[in-house]
Formats: C-alpha cells, structure tokens, sequence
C-alpha cells in the first residue's frame, strides 16, 4: 500500500527519539534530519518540506515539550499534528448542494485516472447519497475515451451522454443538460480530456468548458506516484480553473505518496477522495487524520471499524461470536468468517489499520492468495468433515483426500487443522478476556500463542473495543 | 575537448533540435534556477550546497543520487580549494558528464530479430502512455521501412483494444486482437501466428496497465512473456517499460519489479514535453542499470525520438553553461 515506505523511514526517525527521558534541541534537530530527507525521497515536494521541517522544529521546541512530561511522547504528536494539517486537517465532507442537478468536473494530466475516476463518482454518488448520476463525454482527444467511458456507464447501469469526438463543447454540455433531464439525472460528471498544464492553448480550452458548464465542484485527478512536478501541475490547474478540491489515484500502489502530502499545501484546496484499485468501488473518502495516523504506523482503527460495519451483518456477527465462545466453531463457521474478512478487502491491508500491527504484517509475511488457498481445502472438505473438525484430525486418509481434492499437499491440510486449533483457542481466550486491557501498542499481546494471521482483527472487529480505538497517544 | 567546447559544439550542431525545444520547459524550471543561485552567491557554505540538493532533488534524480553527487562537490571544493560559487558550475556540469555520458556505452536502438518477426513487449503501470507510445513507435518503424502489426494485448481496460485500432489506422499498421477480456497470452499466441501469416516484420504488443505490487497482474505479465518467448525464438526482442516523466521515486520502483518480473531491455520517458524533469531515467540507469531508449515529447505521432544522454544531459545545462 502506498504511504508503506516513508512510514517506515519516518517511524525509524521517530525511534531515534522515543523513550528518551529528555530532549535536547540538539536531539531534535538530528530526527527532523532524517525526517527531511524520509520526506523528501518520498517525492514531497522541497518546498513543503522546508516549511513542514520549520514547523515543527519551532513548535517541538517549545519550552513546554522539551521540558514536559514524556517530551518525545509529545514530539510524536506534534509530528502527527502537523503531518494531519499537511493532508488538510479535517475530512472534507462531500455534500451535494440541494439545487438540482448538480455538476462535477474532472480535470487532469493524461493517463492520471480521470475515466476511471468518473466511473467511481458515479457510483459512490449512487450509493452514498442516492443520486442518479450521469456521465459526459467531454473528452475528444483521445482515441476510444468515449468508449470507455460508455462501457464503465453500461458496467454501472449509468447513462452516458455523448456526441462523439467532432461536435463542440458548446453544443454537448447543451444537450447534455436537456439530456439528464429526461434522464432524471440529478448529479452530471463531466470527464474531459487529459492536457500538460504548460499547455496553453488546452488549458485555455478548459477553462472556456468551464466558463460554459458553470460546475459546483471542480476536481483534479492526479496521479498518487507523480513527483516533484506535482506541485506545479496542482498550481496551474488551480490557476487556470480555481479548483474546489482534488482525487488522489493509484494510491494502491507503493507508493511513497508525497503529492498527497504536497498537493493540499500547494492549492489549498482539500484532497476529497482516493482511488484505491482498478475496480469501480475502489474509491474511498480522503481523511486527513486518518492518513496521518496511518504514516506514522500508529493504525487506523477508524477505517477499519467503518468497514467492518459496512461489510458485515451485526447479526451474523454475534452469531459467530457465541459460536466462537462456545468452542463449537467449525470449519463452515471459519468459511463464513473467511468470506468477511474477504469483502472489507485485502487481509494485509486490513491488518495495517491496527496499531502496532504494521510490522507484524511484514514478520509474519502475510498472504492475501492464503485465503483462496483455505478456501479451496474447506471446499474439498465433505459435510460432515466441515461441522467436525475432529474427523480430519482422527483420519489422516481423510486428509489425502481433501489434499487431493483441493489440489495440495497433506502438509497443507495440517497446517489448516493448526491453525484452525489455535485460532478457536484464542478465541476462548479472547471472550474471557477484558478489552481494556488490551495493549494498543501491542494488540497482539494479549494471545500468546495465537496465531498472528487472522484473529487480530476479528477482535477488534467484534465490536469490543468499538470506537474506542484512536491514536494511542 | 573541454567540457564548454563539447558544449558549444553540440550547441551548433543541435541548436534547432526538436529535443531541445520540447525540453525548453523543464530547463527553465529548474536549472536556470541554478545558476541563478550560484551567481548570487559569492560564498561556498553548507546552505548553498543545500539549495543545489534541493535543486536536484525537484528534478526526481533521487535522494540516493542527489547526496552522493553534491558530496562529490563537497569533496572536490575542499580538495580544489575552490572559493567562487560560479565556479562550480563547471563542477556539476563536468560530473554529471562523468557519470552518465562519458561511460556510455549501452546501445540505445531498438534491437530487431534477424528473421522476422521481432516481438516487442509494452509494460508499465497505469497511465503512463502505453498505447500512444506503441503508435508513435510503429510509425518511427515504418519510416525505417518495416512492416508492422500492433497487437492488442491489453484485454482489460475499457476502450482499450478500440484506442489501439484507431491508432493502427492512423499509422497505417497491421492491428491484432481478440475479444476484450480474452487471456492476454492467447492473443499474443495467436498474434504470431497471424503475424507469420501476413509477414509482419515487428509486433508491437500493448498489455493492460498494471501496479507492480500486484502481485498475480504481474504473474501474468511473466506469463505473457513466456508465452512469445516459446512461440519465437530469442523473443521479446525488447521489453520496453513505459515510464510517465511525471513519475518520482516511484519509478525506481516499478522498474525493479517489472525488471525482475520480464527482464526489460530498455525504458521509454513519456510526456517529457512538460515541465517534469525525468530525473527518474537517470536514477533507473544508475540503480536498476536499464537504459532510457525512447523519449516521448508531445501529443504527435512523429514526437518521440530516441534517447541520447548526451542531448539529455545538453538539454539540461545548456543555459548554465552557455551563459557562463
């Protein structure tokens, strides 16, 4: 996942400092050292590294950290601070305004998402504000644009609008409007094409569609692995467009993420979205505080509840959870509980929302293919076999066969029955067990022997320690 | 020759290059501010050579890079005892010189089978231009006379196959595909075989856009690979990782991985025309070892050029130098 790298530099920078009794500016100076050069070949742009660096530096200073209780405790949080004011502070709620319909337009560099990302609006509108969105065509530069967009609104059930590539804007965002009224579309996002921002002619151009479309919202579309060229590409468009806000894409990649870090600083203008894969739901709400806590490795209990609640039926839940307190969970049960996890996405992007959990997930080399794998040998598995457990463990011909069934080894199916074993062990122990004392700095702590692959979040995701969580400071 | 008069020469020979005017911008950005900031400073001291790290470091050339260059400047004002800031003009120039011109000797054409058909491969991530480049380098190809086919490997984007086709047209190129959401290796399989049917000179196979950190995209795109080299021998003939300049450290990344995964024989700079840097061509040469050998300069189909080090180096410095 993005962010991964300048986490772990920064969090080494941090190191240097805690649990250090006292600080000296001399202390500090040598962290924020490191922290300069973390952000800065994680591609944040040098300017708002400087101006980050100073501030924090000043505020770190202060008479009352250094000399304060737990100073390096503090030092952290004004990194975390400061590192949240960078991304934009609050969350930047999206709110449809109540005139009718409303329009979005996406602007952008070529080959930065802007297709892609008309397609996820429309369905995030769809789904989290009950509008019937509507797509646009305006791009008529680049070959097939039109096309894509259409099969993305066939995909959504979303009418597309276009007049194909020789008409003038005028005439298309005209009929456009006339077009989502018969429609009944309610919210009209305009995809335009992609254009150098030192391109003047084209951005000219762009500013005439929005002169016409007169939009509500005005969003770039950029790029999560873009450089140092970030900043000057947010400015111009701001420049020419006046942007009210921007959609980070790509960010399921590696990287290191500066123009997230950059962008906002540079337009001011606050990051609303980011994509997160090539599939149309991958796009979730920016939060500011969120990411933050995530860079510096302190989790994300937040998200994870949220997608807890989004994906799972409370009622299943508390189902499972008498089963598991029971000690009556069988494989079925494990199947269910498989396909959950599955549904709120990957299994090591899941397990990084947990403080303290983000080293864990390298140490115990996580993988998302093992899922498949376990549920391929529960698949192989007959009826009976599933709702005992024990049967499998009293015949080993039992297990050539599900081995042979499913396509893997024996040693396989015992590693399953090994894991299953601890993992309804440390389930008993977890009903029994208080959640406020679990350690957030060490969730995993409290199961010893437990096996680190999948029961952490379940834990949390049981609805225990339920919005309690934050940033453990 | 001296490093000013290798200068003035290829000022001479290159002056009305289109090379130089599609990176008119990136020179204005960035480098005039370098000699900007060592004419105004008289004095050599630590915050200078701060200012130049910074400097390098917005033209994406990597952290890695950017501190041991500048030590290297460190060093060399010591041991020279070189107390004018203009002077060090020089310096730089002289030692990006050393490091990546003088030792130059990666051959940047594009390298055909002896017995048609050559097959060149396209990878990269998301966005970075892979179609387009595939066009621009079919014309370049049938320029030189080559009879080409563009096959349309990427089966999973919407639009995709339909963008290639248009292109084909344009150019004038043969063009392959199957259904979308076909398996990727089978239409190069069956590519082939058209493309021996037909006589093709060179396939240019375009493939999906995919994060090098998927894992099973990237399985396939070995896949894929496998597959052309079974059905040619010696095939793909080149691995080209299509690379945005716009990327930052990133690409060193993505170049890594696509390394590892299809053994790439050279890198294509696209969308140079901006005001980005590309630094990223140079820290992929000097960590990953693979050669920049197409650089892409704007929306025309005839604006991609082959990469010269020399003219990119040229491209960077000729203010510094030219003014100094």
């Amino acid at each position: 996942m993005a962010f991964d790298q300048l986490s772990d530099r920064l969090q080494m920078a941090l190191r240097r400092i805690r649990g250090k009794g006292r600080l000296t500016e001399d202390d500090i100076d040598e962290m924020m050292r490191e922290v300069r050069l973390s952000l800065l070949e994680a591609d944040v742009n040098f300017r708002v590294v400087k101006t980050f660096t100073r501030e924090v530096k000043e505020k770190a200073k202060g008479e009352r950290i250094l000399k304060g209780l737990n100073p390096s405790q503090q030092v952290v949080k004004v990194v975390h601070e400061e590192l949240q004011k960078l991304l934009g502070g609050e969350t930047s709620v999206f709110e449809p305004p109540s005139q009718k319909p409303m329009r979005i337009m996406l602007a952008g560099l070529q080959g930065s998402g802007k297709t892609t990302t008309a397609g996820k609006l429309a369905k995030f509108l769809q789904k989290e504000h009950g509008l019937k969105p509507m797509l646009v065509a305006l791009d008529l530069q680049r070959p097939a644009a039109i096309e894509q967009l259409q099969t993305i609104g066939r995909q959504l059930d979303v009418p597309v609008y276009q007049e194909g590539t020789q008409a003038s804007f005028a005439s298309i965002i005209d009929n456009a409007a006339a077009a989502a009224e018969s429609e009944s579309a309610d919210a009209l996002i305009f995809d335009t094409a992609g254009r150098l921002h030192i391109d003047e002619d084209l951005m000219e151009e762009l500013k005439r569609v929005k002169e016409m479309l007169e939009p509500e919202e005005t969003w770039l579309v950029l790029d999560a692995m873009t450089g140092q060229d970030a900043v000057s590409v947010a400015d111009h468009f701001h420049g020419s467009l006046g942007l009210t806000g921007s959609i980070l894409t790509k960010l399921d990649s590696d990287t290191r993420g500066g123009a997230a870090l950059s962008l906002r600083h540079v337009t001011g203008v606050p990051i609303k979205f980011m994509g997160l894969g090539e599939k149309l739901d991958a796009l979730e709400v920016f939060h500011p505080e969120r990411m933050a806590g995530r860079i510096l490795g302190m989790g994300d209990v937040m998200t994870l509840v949220d997608k807890v609640s989004e994906n799972v039926d409370e009622d299943d839940m508390m189902k499972m959870v008498e089963k598991m307190a029971s000690g009556k969970f069988n494989f079925d049960d494990y199947l269910k509980q498989l396909r959950m996890v599955k549904r709120m996405g990957s299994l090591s992007g899941l397990m990084k929302l947990i403080p303290g959990m983000n080293k864990m997930v390298k140490q115990a080399n996580v993988d998302d293919g093992q899922i498949e794998q376990v549920e391929t040998l529960i698949h192989s598995m007959t009826k009976q076999e599933r709702k005992k457990p024990e049967l499998l463990k009293k015949s080993s011909s039992r297990r050539r066969r599900v081995a042979r069934g499913s396509g893997r080894r024996v040693n396989d199916v015992n590693r399953l029955l090994q894991t299953f074993d601890q993992q309804k062990q440390a389930m008993k122990q977890m009903s029994n067990m208080d959640p406020s004392q679990i350690d957030p700095s060490n969730p995993m702590g409290a199961l010893k022997g437990a096996s680190a692959k999948k029961k952490p979040k379940k834990g949390k995701g049981k609805g225990k320690g339920k919005r309690k969580g934050g940033v453990p400071f | 020759m001296g490093i000013r008069d290798w200068f003035r020469s290829k000022k001479r020979k290159h002056q009305a290059q289109k090379y130089r005017i599609g990176m008119e911008k990136t020179r204005a950005s960035v480098f005039n501010r370098l000699n900007d900031l060592l004419d105004s400073n008289t004095s050599i001291d630590d915050e200078l050579f701060e200012d130049i790290e910074e400097l390098f470091i917005m033209a994406d050339m990597g952290v890695d890079t950017v501190l041991d260059l500048v030590g290297h400047l460190r060093r060399h004002v010591k041991t020279k005892n070189i107390k004018d800031a203009s002077q060090l003009k020089d310096v730089i120039v002289e030692e990006m010189f050393r490091r990546y011109v003088r030792d130059e000797i990666v051959d940047t054409n594009l390298t055909l089978a002896e017995s048609a058909p050559s097959v060149f491969l396209f990878v990269g991530v998301n966005g970075v231009g892979k179609t387009t480049t595939i066009a621009k380098v079919a014309k370049l190809l049938q320029e030189e006379g080559k009879r080409v086919m563009l096959v349309a490997g990427d089966t999973y984007r919407a639009g995709a196959i339909n963008q290639l086709r248009v292109w084909s047209e344009r150019v004038g190129a043969e063009f392959f595909a199957k259904t979308a959401g076909s398996d990727p290796s089978s239409v190069m399989f069956d590519a082939i075989e058209e493309a021996r049917r037909q006589d093709v000179d060179v396939l240019l196979c375009d493939t999906a856009g995919r994060l090098h950190n998927k894992k099973n995209l990237m399985q396939e795109l070995g896949k894929i690979r496998r597959v052309i080299g079974r059905e040619v021998g010696g095939a793909p003939h080149e691995t080209l990782l299509v690379v945005d300049a716009t990327t930052g450290q990133n690409g060193l990344s993505q170049a890594r991985i696509f390394n590892d995964v299809t053994k790439l024989t050279g890198v294509a700079l696209t969308k140079l025309d901006g005001t980005a840097k590309g630094g990223i061509a140079l820290a992929i040469r000097e960590t990953i070892g693979v050669p920049v050998k197409l650089v892409g300069l704007g929306e025309k189909l005839d604006d991609l050029e082959y990469f010269d080090i020399e003219e990119y180096i040229y491209g960077l410095f000729a203010d510094v130098v030219d003014d100094g």
